[in-house]
Protein backbone atom coordinates (compact mmCIF):
# COMPACT_ATOMS: atom_id res chain seq x y z
CA UNK A 1 0.00 0.00 0.00
CA UNK A 2 1.13 3.50 -0.73
CA UNK A 3 1.51 6.00 2.01
CA UNK A 4 -1.11 8.78 1.79
CA UNK A 5 1.54 11.42 1.17
CA UNK A 6 3.09 9.49 -1.67
CA UNK A 7 -0.26 8.87 -3.27
CA UNK A 8 -1.18 12.56 -3.11
CA UNK A 9 2.22 13.72 -4.36
CA UNK A 10 2.30 11.25 -7.26
CA UNK A 11 -1.14 12.31 -8.46
CA UNK A 12 -0.41 16.02 -8.03
CA UNK A 13 2.83 15.75 -9.99
CA UNK A 14 1.14 13.74 -12.73
CA UNK A 15 -1.55 16.38 -13.16
CA UNK A 16 0.90 19.26 -13.31
CA UNK A 17 3.08 17.49 -15.88
CA UNK A 18 0.03 16.68 -18.00
CA UNK A 19 -1.16 20.30 -17.73
CA UNK A 20 2.23 21.66 -18.77
CA UNK A 21 2.12 19.45 -21.86
CA UNK A 22 -1.32 20.71 -22.84
CA UNK A 23 -0.81 24.28 -21.74
CA UNK A 24 -3.10 25.76 -24.34
CA UNK A 25 -6.08 23.96 -22.87
CA UNK A 26 -5.26 25.31 -19.44
CA UNK A 27 -4.85 28.84 -20.76
CA UNK A 28 -8.14 28.95 -22.68
CA UNK A 29 -10.34 29.73 -19.66
CA UNK A 30 -7.94 32.50 -18.60
CA UNK A 31 -7.99 34.02 -22.06
CA UNK A 32 -11.79 33.77 -22.01
CA UNK A 33 -11.90 35.57 -18.67
CA UNK A 34 -9.69 38.34 -19.96
CA UNK A 35 -11.60 38.75 -23.21
CA UNK A 36 -15.00 38.74 -21.51
CA UNK A 37 -13.87 41.43 -19.09
CA UNK A 38 -12.64 43.51 -22.02
CA UNK A 39 -16.02 43.10 -23.71
CA UNK A 40 -17.78 44.32 -20.57
CA UNK A 41 -15.55 47.35 -20.49
CA UNK A 42 -16.50 48.07 -24.10
CA UNK A 43 -20.18 47.19 -23.79
CA UNK A 44 -21.13 48.84 -20.52
CA UNK A 45 -19.37 52.05 -21.44
CA UNK A 46 -16.20 53.64 -20.32
CA UNK A 47 -17.51 55.93 -17.56
CA UNK A 48 -15.36 54.97 -14.59
CA UNK A 49 -18.31 55.56 -12.24
CA UNK A 50 -20.71 53.04 -13.82
CA UNK A 51 -18.11 50.46 -14.60
CA UNK A 52 -16.49 50.61 -11.18
CA UNK A 53 -19.85 50.16 -9.45
CA UNK A 54 -20.60 46.98 -11.40
CA UNK A 55 -17.05 45.64 -11.37
CA UNK A 56 -17.39 43.29 -8.35
CA UNK A 57 -20.33 41.45 -9.86
CA UNK A 58 -18.79 41.34 -13.34
CA UNK A 59 -15.50 39.96 -12.07
CA UNK A 60 -17.11 37.28 -9.94
CA UNK A 61 -19.66 36.13 -12.52
CA UNK A 62 -16.96 35.84 -15.17
CA UNK A 63 -14.71 33.93 -12.78
CA UNK A 64 -17.57 31.47 -12.21
CA UNK A 65 -18.10 31.01 -15.94
CA UNK A 66 -14.41 30.61 -16.75
CA UNK A 67 -14.19 28.04 -13.98
CA UNK A 68 -16.98 26.12 -15.61
CA UNK A 69 -15.06 26.19 -18.86
CA UNK A 70 -11.93 24.89 -17.15
CA UNK A 71 -13.74 22.14 -15.29
CA UNK A 72 -15.43 20.50 -18.23
CA UNK A 73 -12.25 18.75 -19.23
CA UNK A 74 -11.13 17.85 -15.72
CA UNK A 75 -11.82 14.12 -16.02
CA UNK A 76 -12.53 13.84 -19.74
CA UNK A 77 -9.11 12.84 -21.00
CA UNK A 78 -8.55 10.32 -18.22
CA UNK A 79 -11.99 8.87 -18.86
CA UNK A 80 -11.29 8.42 -22.55
CA UNK A 81 -7.88 6.79 -22.23
CA UNK A 82 -8.87 4.47 -19.40
CA UNK A 83 -6.63 5.89 -16.69
CA UNK A 84 -9.71 7.02 -14.76
CA UNK A 85 -11.04 3.49 -14.37
CA UNK A 86 -7.59 2.36 -13.26
CA UNK A 87 -7.47 5.19 -10.74
CA UNK A 88 -10.83 4.15 -9.33
CA UNK A 89 -9.69 0.51 -9.14
CA UNK A 90 -6.19 1.04 -7.78
CA UNK A 91 -6.08 4.41 -6.06
CA UNK A 92 -7.24 3.50 -2.56
CA UNK A 93 -8.11 5.57 -0.62
CA UNK A 94 -9.55 7.31 -3.65
CA UNK A 95 -10.33 10.68 -2.06
CA UNK A 96 -6.59 11.43 -1.85
CA UNK A 97 -5.78 11.26 -5.56
CA UNK A 98 -9.09 13.00 -6.24
CA UNK A 99 -8.12 15.82 -3.90
CA UNK A 100 -4.69 16.00 -5.55
CA UNK A 101 -6.24 16.19 -9.00
CA UNK A 102 -8.57 18.98 -7.95
CA UNK A 103 -5.77 20.81 -6.16
CA UNK A 104 -3.68 20.77 -9.33
CA UNK A 105 -6.69 21.99 -11.28
CA UNK A 106 -7.17 24.83 -8.79
CA UNK A 107 -3.56 25.93 -9.26
CA UNK A 108 -4.09 26.44 -12.99
CA UNK A 109 -7.61 27.88 -12.76
CA UNK A 110 -8.60 29.34 -9.39
CA UNK A 111 -5.17 30.52 -8.37
CA UNK A 112 -4.34 31.79 -11.85
CA UNK A 113 -7.62 33.73 -11.97
CA UNK A 114 -6.87 35.22 -8.57
CA UNK A 115 -3.56 36.48 -9.90
CA UNK A 116 -5.25 37.79 -13.04
CA UNK A 117 -7.76 39.77 -10.98
CA UNK A 118 -5.70 42.96 -10.56
CA UNK A 119 -5.51 43.28 -14.32
CA UNK A 120 -9.25 42.75 -14.60
CA UNK A 121 -9.85 45.30 -11.85
CA UNK A 122 -7.76 47.81 -13.75
CA UNK A 123 -9.83 47.40 -16.91
CA UNK A 124 -13.07 47.82 -14.97
CA UNK A 125 -11.99 50.90 -12.99
CA UNK A 126 -12.29 49.08 -9.70
CA UNK A 127 -11.17 51.53 -6.98
CA UNK A 128 -7.61 50.73 -5.97
CA UNK A 129 -8.45 50.40 -2.27
CA UNK A 130 -10.79 47.46 -3.04
CA UNK A 131 -8.06 45.58 -4.89
CA UNK A 132 -6.72 43.75 -1.84
CA UNK A 133 -10.20 42.56 -0.90
CA UNK A 134 -10.81 41.38 -4.47
CA UNK A 135 -7.71 39.23 -4.32
CA UNK A 136 -8.67 37.93 -0.90
CA UNK A 137 -12.23 36.98 -1.89
CA UNK A 138 -10.98 35.14 -4.98
CA UNK A 139 -8.27 33.37 -3.02
CA UNK A 140 -10.64 32.17 -0.31
CA UNK A 141 -13.63 31.55 -2.56
CA UNK A 142 -12.13 29.86 -5.61
CA UNK A 143 -11.26 26.52 -3.93
CA UNK A 144 -14.97 25.98 -3.40
CA UNK A 145 -15.62 26.73 -7.09
CA UNK A 146 -13.13 24.10 -8.22
CA UNK A 147 -14.21 21.49 -5.69
CA UNK A 148 -17.97 21.78 -6.19
CA UNK A 149 -17.35 21.96 -9.92
CA UNK A 150 -15.37 18.73 -9.80
CA UNK A 151 -18.46 16.94 -8.49
CA UNK A 152 -20.43 18.06 -11.54
CA UNK A 153 -17.55 17.22 -13.87
CA UNK A 154 -17.36 13.72 -12.39
CA UNK A 155 -21.10 13.19 -12.83
CA UNK A 156 -21.14 14.34 -16.45
CA UNK A 157 -17.86 12.83 -17.65
CA UNK A 158 -19.60 9.83 -19.23
CA UNK A 159 -21.90 12.02 -21.31
CA UNK A 160 -20.70 13.15 -24.70
CA UNK A 161 -22.20 16.63 -24.44
CA UNK A 162 -22.25 17.29 -20.75
CA UNK A 163 -21.40 20.98 -20.96
CA UNK A 164 -24.84 22.49 -20.48
CA UNK A 165 -25.83 19.91 -17.91
CA UNK A 166 -22.64 20.69 -16.03
CA UNK A 167 -23.61 24.36 -15.88
CA UNK A 168 -27.11 23.50 -14.67
CA UNK A 169 -25.73 21.24 -11.97
CA UNK A 170 -22.99 23.47 -10.66
CA UNK A 171 -24.07 27.08 -11.04
CA UNK A 172 -26.69 26.86 -8.24
CA UNK A 173 -23.95 25.55 -5.93
CA UNK A 174 -21.88 28.61 -6.79
CA UNK A 175 -24.52 31.09 -5.63
CA UNK A 176 -23.38 31.50 -1.98
CA UNK A 177 -19.78 32.02 -3.07
CA UNK A 178 -20.87 34.58 -5.65
CA UNK A 179 -23.02 36.51 -3.15
CA UNK A 180 -20.36 36.74 -0.46
CA UNK A 181 -17.52 37.26 -2.93
CA UNK A 182 -19.07 40.10 -4.91
CA UNK A 183 -20.72 41.47 -1.76
CA UNK A 184 -17.42 41.76 0.06
CA UNK A 185 -15.85 43.80 -2.73
CA UNK A 186 -18.85 46.13 -2.89
CA UNK A 187 -18.67 46.63 0.86
CA UNK A 188 -14.94 47.27 0.67
CA UNK A 189 -15.59 49.97 -1.95
CA UNK A 190 -17.93 51.62 0.56
CA UNK A 191 -15.22 51.42 3.17
CA UNK A 192 -16.88 48.81 5.41
CA UNK A 193 -15.32 45.90 7.22
CA UNK A 194 -15.47 42.67 5.20
CA UNK A 195 -14.00 40.11 7.58
CA UNK A 196 -17.38 38.38 8.02
CA UNK A 197 -17.64 37.76 4.27
CA UNK A 198 -14.07 36.51 4.06
CA UNK A 199 -14.68 34.12 6.96
CA UNK A 200 -17.82 32.83 5.27
CA UNK A 201 -16.01 32.30 1.96
CA UNK A 202 -13.28 30.43 3.79
CA UNK A 203 -15.87 28.34 5.60
CA UNK A 204 -17.57 27.40 2.32
CA UNK A 205 -14.20 26.40 0.87
CA UNK A 206 -13.32 24.35 3.94
CA UNK A 207 -16.68 22.62 3.74
CA UNK A 208 -16.07 21.78 0.09
CA UNK A 209 -12.61 20.37 0.87
CA UNK A 210 -14.09 17.97 3.39
CA UNK A 211 -17.20 16.96 1.44
CA UNK A 212 -16.49 17.28 -2.28
CA UNK A 213 -13.71 14.67 -2.69
CA UNK A 214 -16.05 11.97 -1.38
CA UNK A 215 -18.85 13.14 -3.64
CA UNK A 216 -16.45 13.18 -6.61
CA UNK A 217 -15.35 9.66 -5.74
CA UNK A 218 -18.95 8.40 -5.70
CA UNK A 219 -19.80 10.29 -8.89
CA UNK A 220 -16.81 8.83 -10.74
CA UNK A 221 -17.88 5.31 -9.76
CA UNK A 222 -21.37 5.97 -11.08
CA UNK A 223 -20.05 7.41 -14.36
CA UNK A 224 -17.74 4.44 -14.92
CA UNK A 225 -20.41 1.90 -14.10
CA UNK A 226 -22.65 3.40 -16.76
CA UNK A 227 -20.02 3.22 -19.47
CA UNK B 1 -11.91 -17.64 1.32
CA UNK B 2 -9.41 -20.51 0.93
CA UNK B 3 -6.64 -20.50 -1.64
CA UNK B 4 -9.01 -19.79 -4.52
CA UNK B 5 -8.28 -16.46 -6.14
CA UNK B 6 -11.67 -16.07 -7.76
CA UNK B 7 -14.96 -17.71 -6.86
CA UNK B 8 -18.10 -16.85 -8.76
CA UNK B 9 -21.38 -18.47 -7.79
CA UNK B 10 -24.76 -18.09 -9.42
CA UNK B 11 -23.71 -15.11 -11.50
CA UNK B 12 -26.67 -13.72 -13.42
CA UNK B 13 -26.55 -10.63 -15.55
CA UNK B 14 -28.90 -8.95 -17.94
CA UNK B 15 -28.06 -6.06 -20.20
CA UNK B 16 -30.39 -4.06 -22.42
CA UNK B 17 -33.07 -6.73 -22.03
CA UNK B 18 -30.80 -9.59 -23.06
CA UNK B 19 -29.76 -12.28 -20.62
CA UNK B 20 -25.98 -12.55 -20.77
CA UNK B 21 -25.36 -14.92 -17.89
CA UNK B 22 -27.60 -17.34 -16.11
CA UNK B 23 -26.19 -18.95 -12.99
CA UNK B 24 -22.56 -18.94 -14.02
CA UNK B 25 -20.19 -20.68 -11.61
CA UNK B 26 -16.48 -20.22 -11.95
CA UNK B 27 -13.43 -20.92 -9.77
CA UNK B 28 -9.85 -19.95 -10.34
CA UNK B 29 -7.01 -21.06 -8.07
CA UNK B 30 -3.28 -20.46 -8.04
CA UNK B 31 -1.63 -21.20 -11.37
CA UNK B 32 -4.93 -21.32 -13.25
CA UNK B 33 -5.58 -19.67 -16.58
CA UNK B 34 -8.97 -19.40 -18.21
CA UNK B 35 -9.65 -18.17 -21.71
CA UNK B 36 -13.00 -16.54 -22.18
CA UNK B 37 -14.33 -16.89 -25.71
CA UNK B 38 -17.52 -15.91 -27.40
CA UNK B 39 -18.88 -13.70 -30.15
CA UNK B 40 -19.11 -9.91 -29.82
CA UNK B 41 -21.74 -8.94 -27.31
CA UNK B 42 -21.72 -12.27 -25.53
CA UNK B 43 -20.74 -10.66 -22.24
CA UNK B 44 -17.00 -11.26 -21.98
CA UNK B 45 -16.18 -7.66 -21.13
CA UNK B 46 -19.19 -7.35 -18.84
CA UNK B 47 -18.04 -10.36 -16.82
CA UNK B 48 -14.50 -8.98 -16.52
CA UNK B 49 -15.76 -5.54 -15.51
CA UNK B 50 -18.07 -7.10 -12.94
CA UNK B 51 -15.18 -9.03 -11.41
CA UNK B 52 -12.97 -5.94 -11.44
CA UNK B 53 -15.68 -3.99 -9.63
CA UNK B 54 -16.66 -1.66 -12.46
CA UNK B 55 -20.07 -3.14 -13.16
CA UNK B 56 -22.41 -3.69 -10.19
CA UNK B 57 -25.57 -4.60 -12.06
CA UNK B 58 -25.62 -8.36 -11.48
CA UNK B 59 -26.89 -10.93 -9.01
CA UNK B 60 -24.91 -13.78 -7.50
CA UNK B 61 -21.65 -13.61 -5.58
CA UNK B 62 -18.14 -12.78 -6.70
CA UNK B 63 -15.30 -13.31 -4.27
CA UNK B 64 -12.02 -12.20 -5.65
CA UNK B 65 -8.45 -11.60 -4.60
CA UNK B 66 -6.79 -8.30 -5.49
CA UNK B 67 -6.92 -7.99 -9.23
CA UNK B 68 -5.50 -5.98 -12.10
CA UNK B 69 -7.83 -5.13 -14.93
CA UNK B 70 -6.64 -4.41 -18.46
CA UNK B 71 -9.59 -3.25 -20.51
CA UNK B 72 -10.27 -1.96 -24.00
CA UNK B 73 -9.00 1.43 -23.01
CA UNK B 74 -5.32 0.85 -22.34
CA UNK B 75 -5.04 3.10 -19.30
CA UNK B 76 -2.07 4.94 -20.76
CA UNK B 77 -2.11 8.72 -20.66
CA UNK B 78 -1.10 10.13 -24.03
CA UNK B 79 0.49 13.25 -22.54
CA UNK B 80 2.86 11.37 -20.27
CA UNK B 81 5.91 9.33 -21.19
CA UNK B 82 6.01 5.57 -20.77
CA UNK B 83 8.10 5.91 -17.61
CA UNK B 84 5.82 8.60 -16.14
CA UNK B 85 2.74 6.49 -16.78
CA UNK B 86 4.26 3.50 -15.06
CA UNK B 87 5.70 5.50 -12.18
CA UNK B 88 2.18 6.77 -11.49
CA UNK B 89 0.86 3.23 -11.41
CA UNK B 90 3.71 2.23 -9.14
CA UNK B 91 2.68 4.96 -6.73
CA UNK B 92 -0.97 3.84 -6.80
CA UNK B 93 -0.16 0.23 -6.09
CA UNK B 94 3.51 -0.59 -5.59
CA UNK B 95 4.65 -4.02 -6.81
CA UNK B 96 8.18 -5.40 -6.79
CA UNK B 97 9.20 -4.69 -10.39
CA UNK B 98 10.93 -1.42 -11.19
CA UNK B 99 9.70 0.72 -14.08
CA UNK B 100 12.83 0.22 -16.21
CA UNK B 101 12.76 -3.54 -15.70
CA UNK B 102 9.08 -3.70 -16.63
CA UNK B 103 9.65 -1.67 -19.81
CA UNK B 104 12.55 -3.92 -20.74
CA UNK B 105 10.38 -6.99 -20.22
CA UNK B 106 7.78 -5.70 -22.69
CA UNK B 107 10.41 -4.68 -25.22
CA UNK B 108 10.06 -0.95 -24.76
CA UNK B 109 13.58 -0.08 -23.64
CA UNK B 110 14.57 3.27 -25.09
CA UNK B 111 11.02 4.60 -25.01
CA UNK B 112 11.11 5.73 -21.36
CA UNK B 113 11.13 9.39 -22.30
CA UNK B 114 8.82 9.26 -25.29
CA UNK B 115 5.35 10.72 -24.79
CA UNK B 116 2.78 8.01 -25.37
CA UNK B 117 0.90 10.16 -27.89
CA UNK B 118 3.84 9.64 -30.27
CA UNK B 119 3.58 5.86 -29.95
CA UNK B 120 1.66 3.41 -32.11
CA UNK B 121 -1.37 1.60 -30.72
CA UNK B 122 0.68 -1.56 -30.29
CA UNK B 123 3.41 0.26 -28.40
CA UNK B 124 0.85 1.85 -26.09
CA UNK B 125 -0.54 -1.62 -25.53
CA UNK B 126 2.92 -2.80 -24.49
CA UNK B 127 3.17 0.02 -21.97
CA UNK B 128 -0.22 -1.06 -20.64
CA UNK B 129 1.12 -4.61 -20.30
CA UNK B 130 4.11 -3.33 -18.35
CA UNK B 131 1.63 -2.04 -15.81
CA UNK B 132 0.75 -5.64 -14.91
CA UNK B 133 4.35 -6.06 -13.79
CA UNK B 134 4.71 -2.71 -12.03
CA UNK B 135 1.54 -3.09 -9.96
CA UNK B 136 1.48 -6.86 -9.32
CA UNK B 137 -1.69 -8.60 -8.14
CA UNK B 138 -2.56 -12.30 -7.82
CA UNK B 139 -5.38 -12.12 -10.34
CA UNK B 140 -5.16 -10.64 -13.82
CA UNK B 141 -8.29 -9.75 -15.76
CA UNK B 142 -7.33 -9.19 -19.38
CA UNK B 143 -9.82 -8.02 -21.96
CA UNK B 144 -8.50 -8.89 -25.42
CA UNK B 145 -4.85 -8.21 -24.59
CA UNK B 146 -3.71 -9.22 -28.07
CA UNK B 147 -5.41 -6.24 -29.75
CA UNK B 148 -3.03 -4.20 -31.92
CA UNK B 149 -0.02 -6.34 -30.99
CA UNK B 150 2.36 -7.81 -33.55
CA UNK B 151 3.49 -11.43 -33.52
CA UNK B 152 6.22 -10.90 -30.97
CA UNK B 153 3.82 -8.90 -28.85
CA UNK B 154 1.38 -11.78 -28.84
CA UNK B 155 4.16 -14.13 -27.77
CA UNK B 156 4.97 -11.62 -25.04
CA UNK B 157 1.40 -11.76 -23.71
CA UNK B 158 1.60 -15.53 -23.57
CA UNK B 159 4.90 -15.50 -21.72
CA UNK B 160 3.63 -12.84 -19.29
CA UNK B 161 0.60 -15.02 -18.55
CA UNK B 162 2.81 -18.08 -18.02
CA UNK B 163 5.05 -16.04 -15.72
CA UNK B 164 2.05 -14.92 -13.69
CA UNK B 165 0.87 -18.53 -13.34
CA UNK B 166 4.29 -19.74 -12.27
CA UNK B 167 4.40 -17.01 -9.65
CA UNK B 168 1.22 -18.47 -8.18
CA UNK B 169 -1.23 -16.06 -9.75
CA UNK B 170 -4.22 -16.64 -11.97
CA UNK B 171 -5.31 -15.14 -15.27
CA UNK B 172 -8.76 -14.68 -16.74
CA UNK B 173 -8.49 -13.56 -20.32
CA UNK B 174 -11.14 -12.67 -22.87
CA UNK B 175 -9.83 -13.26 -26.37
CA UNK B 176 -10.82 -14.10 -29.92
CA UNK B 177 -7.46 -15.54 -30.90
CA UNK B 178 -6.63 -18.81 -29.12
CA UNK B 179 -3.83 -18.32 -26.60
CA UNK B 180 -2.84 -22.01 -26.64
CA UNK B 181 -1.70 -22.01 -23.06
CA UNK B 182 -0.31 -25.14 -21.44
CA UNK B 183 -3.30 -26.86 -19.74
CA UNK B 184 -5.27 -23.61 -19.86
CA UNK B 185 -9.03 -23.89 -19.52
CA UNK B 186 -11.44 -22.41 -22.02
CA UNK B 187 -14.92 -21.11 -21.33
CA UNK B 188 -16.90 -20.61 -24.51
CA UNK B 189 -19.84 -18.34 -23.83
CA UNK B 190 -21.58 -19.26 -27.06
CA UNK B 191 -21.50 -22.99 -26.29
CA UNK B 192 -23.22 -22.31 -22.96
CA UNK B 193 -26.36 -21.05 -24.61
Amino acid sequence: MSTPGRLFAAQFRRELVATMRSLQEALNPLVFLFLAITLFALGVGVEPETLGRHAPGIIWVLVLLSNLLALEGLFRRDFDDGTLEQLVLLGEPLFLPVLAKVAAQWCVSGLAMTLLAPLAALLLYLPADALGVTLLTLLTGSPALTLFGAVGAALTVGLRRGGVLLALLILPLYVPTLIFGAGAITLAMAGSDVSAQIYLLTAISMLSVTVAPFAVQAALRISLEQS
Amino acid sequence: MHDGLLQIAGFCCERDGRVLFEALNLNLGRGDALELRGPNGSGKSTLLRAIAGLYPDYSGTIETAESLYLGHRPGVSALLTAAENLAWYGALRPGDTEVEAALERVGMTGYERVACQHMSAGQQRRVALARLLVCAAPLWLLDEPLTALDRSGQALVRSLIEGQRQAGGAVLCATHQPLELADGRVLDLEARR
